[in-house]
């Protein structure tokens, strides 16, 4: 089954409201911070809160990722130590700057994964890349673990330390956005693109959405459940999307009967990559049924 | 198992809905003595008060006065900001997984 990852909510790591009620919106993965939105004076707190919270909480369908603080911080070693034990489907490393990044999270949580007694390789890792160095070290990054799941683009750092700012039509977005999605591609891994930050543009957004769905990416990091809705939405093969894939892959196989590689459908040709396209879209179309179901 | 003795205060917590607000003060040989203010003390005051004493039993505190002003917090939220609290009151970093 395809994994969908249209939506990764962003949740607080030290509110005990918004931890219990982050999965009831629907988004397909929630993603606890315990990052930029924990003050330094909390670290302690919202680690603890999250190791409780993953213990207790069922999610139910939800991929639940944990944004940790980094390694080269006073608070990522222990974040990692608490929240490994706490088994979320994946962590998520910010600031991802070179392949050695990857692969020194990775020692870690093998080693902790060892002293709990557990699989070594339960716990994923999801990259965010936030700087100019880590897109061009993106590939590396992409192919540094076996744990890594995807990597993300964060934009708010990755503009400050560009030295520009971000506009409506994510000009000076597309050389990164493109380099981590070729990575991604390149390492068979997904691809999520940054947050929207103005909840109430919700042209901008859209408009935001339909651009990185159209260069590939497989979804988007979300600031506020308002904006599940959109990205669902955008995302989702509509009926005649589904219709018109169905009828290529029924075309396909029937000249795959009469031994023939390529057959034409409503005058145009359908060959493997059509083919292949179609697949992708009654995948994701199966995968969103089994998650409304 | 390792005892932690309280000796100066420790607080933790915030009072959101859905938190609690756990200040940990020394008690010296009095026992685990707990003030509780709760939106839903009628129906769970015994269940907070049990999560509160249990949890730090498990972290070898036998002797704390505890004030704690409930939200109505789920028992892993208890836990979590007991935790703290007694972290920051002892200054020892707390780890669950090595409690019991």
């Amino acid at each position: 089954m395809e994994k969908l990852r249209r939506t990764m909510l962003f949740v607080p790591g030290n509110n005990p409201g918004m931890l219990r009620d982050a999965h009831i919106y629907g988004a397909d993965s929630i993603m606890i911070d315990l990052e930029d939105s924990v003050s330094v004076n909390e670290k302690d707190a919202a680690r603890l809160l999250v190791y409780h919270a993953l213990k207790t909480m069922d999610y139910g369908k939800t991929e639940v990722l944990v944004r940790v603080n980094a390694l080269n911080t006073p608070y990522g070693r222990e974040d990692y130590e608490a929240i490994v034990r706490a088994k979320p489907d994946a962590i998520r490393m910010p600031k991802t700057e070179t392949a050695q990044d990857v692969v020194d999270a990775d020692a870690l949580m093998t080693k902790i994964e060892q002293d709990a007694g557990m699989e070594v390789g339960t716990v994923k890792l999801f990259a965010a890349i936030e700087s100019a160095k880590g897109v061009l070290n993106a590939q590396q990054i992409a192919t540094a673990s076996s744990r890594l799941i995807g990597i993300a683009l964060g934009a708010e750092d990755f503009v400050t330390d560009l030295k520009t700012n971000r506009s409506p039509e994510g000009i000076e977005l597309l050389t990164a956005r493109s380099l981590i999605l070729f990575a991604a591609r390149a390492a068979g891994i997904d691809a999520v693109d940054t947050v929207f930050s103005n909840v109430n543009d919700e042209e901008g957004f859209a408009n935001e959405v339909k651009l990185i769905k159209q260069l590939g990416f497989d979804g988007k990091s979300i600031i506020n459940p308002r904006q599940i809705e959109t990205v669902h939405r955008l995302y989702t093969p509509t009926p005649e999307e589904t219709a018109k894939a169905a009828r290529i892959l029924e075309a396909s196989e029937e000249a795959a009967k009469r031994g023939s590689g390529v057959v034409s459908l409503n005058g145009k040709m359908i060959d493997k990559p059509v083919v292949t396209r179609a697949q992708r879209v009654l995948a994701l179309a199966d995968a969103v049924k089994a998650r409304v179901e | 198992m390792k005892q932690l003795t309280i000796q100066s205060t420790g607080i933790a917590g915030t009072l959101e809905s859905s938190d609690i607000s756990i200040t940990i003060e020394q008690n010296e040989d009095k026992g685990i003595e707990i003030q509780l203010k709760s939106t839903v003390e009628n129906l769970f005051g015994e269940q907070i008060k049990k999560v509160i004493r249990e949890t730090l039993e498990d972290m070898g505190v036998n002797d704390a006065l505890v004030r704690a002003n409930d939200k109505g917090a789920l028992d892993c939220t208890i836990q979590a900001r007991v935790t703290s609290a007694v972290s920051r009151a002892t200054q020892t970093p707390c780890y669950p997984w090595e409690v019991k």
